[in-house]
């Protein structure tokens, strides 16, 4: 039994979950459907640590089914999305896609949210060899190497490089040249990737680094590792963190007084109205990673059509108001997945896997072209800078110019204010 | 003759197991079935202490992480294979057994419950800070081929997890209907009058931590083939805790079975809520039904069912 | 990278956090350390508490600090609820301990979950005029995010302290876990005595919860982390001892806060709870036990 279609008459699943309950497993037969659909499996994070960007992903892929099957589906049958809640815990993914795979009988596999929860599918797809396509899974098929994963978030095809690029390029191009840097990052996956990536940027610029520290992620106070930091005095700060150790750090430097030339990089949760608002003109001057702004420079074809859809339905499902971040990628992984289904008129996982390879797609977050890792071919991290922030009003950051894009050149929109103590006044 | 009884029936068992998996069909049951059994084996683990000595143990994530890790370990280094592992992980979790059972010396009751739960959370700083093991980050495995015997892995640690799940439970059964059995009830119910008696208190509860430390470790043994990824935040997770000591809560601690009852009940909803409802009302149920239990029903299923028995019998 | 400025922030830093764990710690020193109650749900209400200040910050504007104080009867009518089950269910029966252990995990999470369901697992942060204000004192730093909680810490420290040493109810809290009988034969019901200081050591948690939003953001299961250091405190302190609390509270703080300036911050956690081991393995009754 799964949660199909859109609406939630939940409770009356619950209720038949309880009887379901009490009679011990019962198996369920999803009722029958006129024409036979093509489903589309995974598990997504509904609840748990990553359960608000989960929801917001999930969103998305339901609008990418709606989109679709207006058109008359695929391969003239309806998308059917089924789906559980994985709850963020990779202990729970082997399950839930056996019982995808071997009960639901579902036509693809995609992955749920995060790295964490696409790692322990790697062994499912690959004794099947099944078309795999990831959702924001960083160097996940690093060793693996299986040849049908296909991961959307752009970070390029050497993923922890690609992720800070941006910030070392454009911290190189100051004058004066900075020297010195500080690298940060919480104690946890995704810090510790984007960690070594920026240890190797710093040591092919040229910067020499005077602090590196991990800090647990239930760490209650900031200041002192701040303090720390500003005792070595770099010129360049490069922070790898969670929403909470985020908000946390940038509040610290804000009390402490951090006099540094460049502040920020990879912290995860500026991208989402709640730290945004929040933290309001604390942000200024803060260079830090994005996906997606709404920068004149960064258009796509159907971006804003579906910005605007998904920011209607936003605040009823209590997700992310933006949708800047996870939405459209999510929403484009299933594109992917369903021209490739079109172009290949099958759903034959070795030819789907051999097309996605060897095409460029078109889609709502741009050209997405797959390297032979899984990754995309090129890099497309952006690295913005948070400038003219007023207050905690949510639309200034619907519109251009509070995230000005510094890198890569194609979508550059703006100048760096550089020192970073400028850019806060 | 009786002795071997529970060897004989830990083996028919496991037999009936594997020739079950050599029927085929879908390869989602012995995942759902793997999870109950897990449980089994923590929760007849948990009660081996928690409830025949009534020291209640908070850390069985931090005993169960010990074993996956010991394990993990072993693959990274040997390439070890599965039994293996399971013998090393049952021997390491065994000695932190040892270990927190010296603390018994000089702690009794609630003091020793809030030190098994600050060693869940040391264990975890110390692999967090183990880059050998992945770190805090975590470390993502290829699982080798699959036995001889078995279609894939699904099979295999299924029947592998059937065997540990029934080892324990005849472990169980053994010690509380021996004297060791016995020793520990008394244990129990005083601990001091157990001692002045003669009962070799201090023994007895270094074996009881150790046993129970040793089958916490078995059933995290399989976690790295299992998931294919070990990472601290999963292995630590609070779920193992709260299920091993809610399991024979519900059941009933005072036997064997009252884990098991707990552990079928307890598991096989969460799994059928896994992928039915949101696992927050999951939680929610669990906790309002061990709340409700450790009320209403001090003695669990099982010590309904006897008063049930009780009075129609009168 | 040694420096005396830096020691001597970092102590502050540390100072500061101590006063705030002292508002967490004082329930649990009430309710674990003079009524043998192990009430290890006491984070969750903390957490509670953080979340009514959250929800009254949002709606209406309330200061955090303001809804911590006028929620303090209704965390302690809570309070007088979660004792009268507990004693029905358990100490009625002589079976507190085992029992009533898990019955307060139990508690812990229908709390959590209770609040996951109605807030989610996003992190919540709270707007206040000082929040992000901070002045300077020669080379020491001071933030008002800590400063505050530090000061109401000490300040319900000091309250509780006060009321346990000067007024009857008062001593009668600290007499009723020595003997009960005694009490009786004064014609005091301890039952009633024991619902008063659990249901006080409930009303801190409101306070508690408002400074922990202060200083930072708050997610339903964000207690759970609290539960060791917290328990490590109040033995740490030697059980029920308010001033004991108070400086175990401080120590913490400050061994957290040179570990997280000096030694890299990852050891942090383990080094609160390597002491706590070590102080139960060695000395049980705490530094500053009787």
């Amino acid at each position: 039994m799964a949660w199909h279609g859109q609406t939630g008459t939940r409770r009356r699943w619950i209720v038949g979950v309880l009887i379901g309950v009490m009679a011990l497993g019962t198996a369920w037969a999803p009722a029958a459907q006129a024409a036979e659909p093509i489903k589309i499996g995974f598990g997504m994070a509904l609840t748990g640590a990553l359960a608000g960007n989960g929801k917001a992903a999930l969103m998305a892929m339901q609008m990418w089914a709606e989109d679709v099957n207006k058109k008359g589906g695929l391969l003239g049958r309806p998308v059917e999305l089924v789906y559980y809640d994985d709850q963020t815990k990779p202990a729970a993914v082997p399950g839930i896609y056996t019982k995808l795979l071997d009960v639901d009988k579902v036509n693809f596999i995609v992955s749920g949210y995060g790295t964490n929860v696409i790692a322990p599918l790697f062994p499912i797809a690959m004794e099947r060899n099944l078309v795999l396509m990831g959702l924001f899974g960083m160097a996940n098929n690093e060793k693996l190497k299986y040849k049908n994963y296909f991961q959307i978030m752009p970070s390029g095809p050497n993923p922890a490089l690609g992720w800070s690029q941006g910030f070392f390029e454009v911290a190189a191009k100051q004058q004066p040249k900075p020297q010195t840097i500080a690298l940060v990052g919480a104690d946890a996956e995704y810090p510790h990737n984007a960690l070594v990536g920026a240890r190797e940027h710093a040591k092919n610029f040229g910067f020499k680094v005077v602090y590196d520290g991990k800090y647990p992620p239930s760490t209650v106070d900031y200041t002192p590792i701040i303090r720390a930091i500003k005792a070595t005095n770099p010129d360049l700060v490069y922070v790898a963190s969670y929403p909470p150790d985020t908000a946390g750090i940038i509040q610290a430097a804000q009390e402490v007084g951090l006099p540094v030339k460049m502040f920020g990089g990879g912290m995860v949760g500026l991208q989402f109205a709640a730290l945004q608002t929040k933290l309001g003109s604390k942000l200024n001057g803060v260079v830090n990673y994005e996906f997606y702004v709404p920068e004149p420079t960064v258009n796509f074809p159907g971006i804003n059509e579906f910005l605007a859809r998904y920011q209607a339905q936003a605040e009823k499902a209590g997700v992310d108001p933006l949708g800047h971040y996870i939405p459209p990628f999510s929403y484009a992984y299933v594109q992917i997945l369903g021209q490739a289904v079109e172009a290949t008129k099958s759903l034959d996982q070795k030819k789907v896997a051999e097309y996605i390879q060897a095409n460029e797609f078109n889609t709502i977050v741009g050209k997405v072209k797959f390297a032979p890792n899984g990754e995309w071919a090129k890099s497309r991290v952006l690295m913005v800078q948070f400038q003219n922030v007023q207050g905690s009003d949510v639309a200034q950051f619907k519109k251009a110019g509070t995230r000005v894009v510094l890198y890569p050149e194609d979508w550059k929109s703006g100048t760096l204010i550089y020192p970073y103590s400028k850019a806060q006044k | 003759m009786k002795k071997t009884v529970p060897l004989w029936v830990v083996l028919g068992v496991v037999v009936a197991a594997f020739l079950f998996t050599r029927l085929g069909g879908n390869r989602y049951i012995y995942f759902a079935g793997y999870f109950v059994l897990q449980y089994i084996v923590l929760a007849t683990a948990w009660n081996v202490l928690g409830g025949y000595t009534g020291y209640v143990n908070f850390g069985t994530a931090a005993f169960f992480a010990t074993g996956a890790y010991t394990a993990l370990v072993l693959i990274l280094a040997f390439k070890a294979t599965l039994p293996v592992q399971i013998v090393a992980g049952a021997l390491t979790a065994g000695l932190l057994g040892l270990g927190i059972g010296y603390l018994t010396l000089r702690l009794r009751g609630v003091f020793f419950s809030i030190a098994t739960l600050a060693l869940s959370v040391v264990l975890q700083t110390v692999v967090s800070n183990w880059e050998y093991v992945g770190g805090g980050k975590g470390l993502s495995i290829i699982r080798p081929k699959a036995p001889a015997l078995f279609a894939s892995h699904a099979e295999y640690l299924f029947v592998v997890m059937v065997l540990l799940a029934a080892a324990s439970v005849a472990l169980a059964w053994w010690v509380q209907n021996s004297r060791v059995g016995r020793g520990l009830a008394a244990i129990r119910d005083n601990e001091e009058a157990a001692e002045c008696m003669g009962v070799p208190t201090l023994r007895l509860k270094l074996f009881a931590t150790t046993l129970s430390g040793c089958l916490m470790g078995v059933a995290g043994t399989p976690f790295p083939y299992y998931v294919t990824l070990v990472e601290p935040g999963s292995v630590f997770s609070l779920d193992y805790a709260v299920n091993s000591l809610a399991m024979p809560m519900i059941g009933g601690t005072t036997t064997w079975v009252g884990p098991v009852i707990g552990a079928v009940l307890l598991g096989t909803a969460q799994q059928v809520a896994t992928v039915t409802i949101s696992s927050e009302l999951n939680l929610l149920i669990v906790g309002i039904v061990l709340v409700a239990f450790v009320m209403l029903a001090p003695q669990g299923i099982v010590g309904l069912v006897q008063r049930l028995f009780h009075r129609r019998s009168r | 990278m040694f420096s005396l400025d830096l020691l001597l922030n970092a102590i502050v830093a540390g100072i500061l956090i101590g006063g705030f764990y002292a508002a967490v710690s004082l329930g649990i020193s009430v309710s674990f350390g003079l009524l043998d109650i192990v009430n290890i749900a006491h984070p969750a209400f903390v957490i509670l508490g953080s979340y009514t200040a959250y929800a009254m910050n949002r709606f209406f504007g309330f200061d955090p600090l303001l809804t911590g104080l006028l929620f303090t009867p209704v965390f302690y009518a809570l309070g007088v609820v979660v004792y009268r089950l507990y004693y029905l269910g358990f100490e009625r029966k002589g079976e507190e301990s085992l029992r009533g252990l898990v019955f307060f995990f139990g508690v812990l999470f229908i709390v959590e979950v209770a609040l996951l369901l109605a807030y989610g697992v996003d992190y919540r942060m709270i707007e206040a005029r000082y929040v992000g204000q901070s002045f300077h004192i020669g080379v020491v730093g001071i933030a008002f995010r800590l400063l505050l909680p530090c000061l109401v810490g000490l300040m319900v420290t000091v309250a509780l302290h006060l009321f346990l040493s000067k007024t009857f109810y008062g001593r009668a809290i600290k007499a009723v876990s020595q003997d009960s009988q005694a009490l009786r034969l004064m014609g005091v019901d301890p039952v009633k005595i024991k619902r008063i200081a659990f249901a006080l050591s409930i009303a801190t948690a409101s306070l508690a919860g408002a400074l922990l939003i202060l200083i930072g953001p708050v997610e339903p299961s964000i207690g759970r982390e609290y539960i060791g250091r917290v328990f490590a405190i109040v033995v740490l302190g030697g059980m029920g001892s308010i001033s004991g609390t108070l400086a175990a509270s401080v120590i913490l703080g400050v061994v957290e806060s040179l570990t997280a300036t000096f030694s890299g911050p990852s050891w942090a956690p383990a080094v609160s709870f390597g002491i706590l081991l070590v102080v139960l393995a060695v000395r049980p009754a705490g530094l500053f036990g009787r």
